[in-house]
């Protein structure tokens, strides 16, 4: 009989021990694994997107653009000041609104609101919007972002609580991610 | 003396670890090796066992929490005794390491030491520079201030541009959704546990092979490395014209750590800590957001990409240069090692630092941005509005007030967006001019909804009188025929008198 077809008591134990060892290393590795990916599997569950109020219709004159901060809808107690977030507000007239994310369509710099050019300007690369956010020059691909707006009760109300970048606006843009 | 002998010995005799660490530093090395061009790792070795001596000084006050790591940066700057220094050490120290292991790798390209049998020394050398890069950005996050809040929008940004994953690779980043506290926890387990960890790996492996294969020799033109015959030949070497690394070489390496450890202690000294700059409060929007020394250069570069080629450039460039960094030992394992016959791998390094050289220079002085406060800062040099009409004067106040100067110069002063506009008359009619200001084009917003037609009129005739005395302004030959005269139509725009 050769030796090629047995296995020895010992050698039973070593191979039945790394199996061993490979089904607890699966079973420890789900929990790691769902752990790990949980910031991005939570905002696919349950959502991070919730309405936010900017204030009153009045406190933004038609006709203007100007500054809003909110505390965004997700948080945790160590964000502090990250956790607020600054957008512009345009009143075109009446209830009329553009509500345009703080982040340069370009790679996210903190866009600043010209009245007297009508300009948005990006202190990065040198991206400009025209007021109605359109791209006006430099090198964004797009214009700005848009927050997707309601006017209730008198309160201007915007759908936030995601960074937007270039790649996830379809997201904000009410649009569901082809992944989604 | 006899006592500690004897110590010593009772340790050795359990550790067993004296004779390996004599035959390390014994081994032989080919003599012409003895040289300072041959210093740069062990440097870049030292500078790293610097970074985590002051790293775990830093750990000692730091709080990795969004609402607290700016604050006990402060602390750290101004209240723990020397803790400004030690973070001044920390800083600079991570410039110079980044320099160093960017020097040691252009030598050991220069003198073929990526060549058989050593190409996977340089694999390993090339995930080093990634990891070192990888330190100083994740560095850069933990100094938790407006750069490094504006920064980690610029990386989620680029992140998000990968097709599919992109925003779910954007939110493994940020942790969350947005840049918060979650972000800067992680970013503090990459810099302090993940990333130092597989260097140290990384760092023992990259020894380890030069000591198992040997420090390459200096490279003679005409020796060429062949796969047969080179190990025989290198050994023959150590043998004939050898001599142990300590103390024949190694002298020069314990020279060259300490200056470069003085340096890093006198530049720390002198220019003191980076940072931080403001609180990383995104409601404060009066920033200007830039990145560290050694990623002006991208930061230079993404502002020069036209949009079409922004993301395919972002995404497929770096995977091009990886991949010859990866490939090139392997492409290139024989052969000449002498950079005196490699005149394409020398002019690769020249383009390549003057390219990278240009655009951090640029990234300096950012003529891309608009020079946001020119409209209310810089006001038109009065030689502009000397014996001008009361048209071109009010042209001029259009021209300040609807912020043509943030993105034009006048004698040097304004933005440089744009062209300087000193002899725009010259350049352009002024049918060009009033399409120009009203449709805009090449890289200039319209400003046709934005101005009246008055301000465009009389903003059309400042810049007419824009021309060097001794230059008459462009003129439209054919108006002469069509409207008779000097081919003017209007009596607002005329010719200026220049004085």
């Amino acid at each position: 009989m050769s030796t090629d077809n047995t296995i020895s008591r010992r050698g039973l134990f070593m191979k039945m021990g790394i199996l061993f060892n490979g089904l607890v290393a699966t079973a420890i590795a789900v929990p790691v694994v769902r752990f790990i990916l949980s910031s991005v599997t939570r905002g696919r569950a349950n959502g991070y997107l919730s309405w936010i109020s900017l204030g009153t219709v009045n406190q933004f004159p038609e006709g203007e653009t100007r500054l809003a901060t909110f505390r965004n809808p997700y948080v945790t107690p160590t964000d502090g000041k990250t956790a607020d977030t600054a957008c512009w507000v345009r009143r075109i007239a009446g209830e009329q609104f553009q509500v345009f994310a703080i982040n340069c369509a370009h790679l996210g710099c903190p866009v600043r609101w010209f009245p007297q050019s009508a300009l948005f300007m990006c202190p990065c690369h040198g991206g400009a919007y025209y007021q109605d956010g359109s791209r006006a020059s430099g090198p964004p691909e797009r214009g700005l972002f848009q927050y997707p707006y309601k006017i209730q009760d008198g309160l201007v109300s915007i759908r936030a609580g995601e960074l937007p970048t270039p790649g996830a606006s379809a997201a904000l843009l009410g649009k569901k991610p082809p992944c989604a | 003396m006899r006592l500690i002998a004897k110590i010593g010995e009772w340790f050795d005799w359990r550790l067993q670890l004296a004779a390996p660490i004599r035959e390390v530093a014994e081994h032989q090395v080919p003599k012409s090796t003895a040289s300072w061009w041959y210093v740069f790792g062990s440097a870049a070795l030292v500078v790293f066992l610097l970074q985590l001596a002051t790293g775990i000084m830093l750990a000692l006050i730091y709080v990795p929490s969004a609402s607290e790591a700016w604050n006990s940066l402060q602390s750290l700057n101004h209240d723990v005794t020397l803790g400004w220094f030690i973070r001044a050490l920390h800083g600079w120290g991570s410039n110079f390491m980044v320099a160093i292991v960017l020097i040691h790798m252009v030598q050991v390209f220069l003198f073929g030491a990526f060549k058989f049998p050593r190409e996977l020394t340089w694999v390993v050398g090339v995930f080093l520079l990634l990891m070192t890069l990888g330190m100083a950005f994740t560095g850069q996050v933990l100094r938790f201030d407006q750069d490094a809040y504006w920064g980690l929008g610029l990386g989620a940004s680029i992140a998000s541009r990968v097709p599919l994953l992109g925003p779910a690779i954007v939110k493994l980043m940020l942790g969350g959704p947005i840049i918060a506290g979650a972000t800067l926890s992680r970013f503090f387990a990459l810099h302090v546990f993940v990333i130092p960890g597989m260097l140290i790996g990384f760092v023992g492996l990259h020894l380890l092979m030069v000591l198992k294969l040997g420090i390459n020799e200096w490279p003679m033109p005409g020796r060429l490395v062949k796969k047969a015959t080179y190990e025989h030949d290198y050994h023959e070497l150590t043998q004939k014209d050898g001599a142990p690394f300590v103390p024949y070489a190694v002298w020069k390496d314990l020279f060259f750590a300490a200056f470069i450890l003085l340096a890093v202690a006198a530049c720390a000294a002198y220019f003191g800590p980076f940072g931080p700059s403001g609180q990383p409060d995104p409601t404060i929007i009066q920033t200007a957001p830039k990145p560290d020394y050694f990623f002006l250069w991208l930061y230079a570069v993404l502002s020069f990409l036209p949009p079409a080629m922004e993301t395919p450039a972002l995404l497929i460039g770096p995977v091009i240069v990886l991949g010859a960094l990866l490939l090139l030992p392997f492409l290139s394992g024989e052969g000449e090692k002498s950079w005196r016959r490699r005149p394409i791998a020398v002019l690769t390094i020249l383009l390549s630092a003057v390219t990278l050289a240009t655009f951090t220079h640029l990234a300096g002085y950012t003529p891309w941005s608009p020079h946001m406060d020119a409209w209310s800062s810089d006001p038109i040099p009065a030689r502009f509005l000397r014996h001008r009409t009361a048209l071109e004067r009010q042209g001029a106040l259009v021209f300040q007030a609807k912020q043509c100067h943030n993105c034009h110069a006048l004698e040097g002063k304004g933005g440089q967006r744009g062209p300087a506009l000193d002899g725009v008359a010259v350049q352009l009619t002024q049918d060009q001019l009033i399409r120009q200001v009203i449709q805009g084009g090449g890289n200039m917003p319209a400003y046709g909804k934005n101005l009246t037609p008055a301000e465009t009129t009389a903003l059309v005739a400042f810049l007419q009188t824009l021309h060097p005395a001794a230059q008459a302004p462009a003129r439209d030959a054919s108006r002469a025929v069509a409207f008779g005269g000097n081919g003017e139509n209007s009596s607002a725009v005329r010719p200026s008198s220049q004085p």
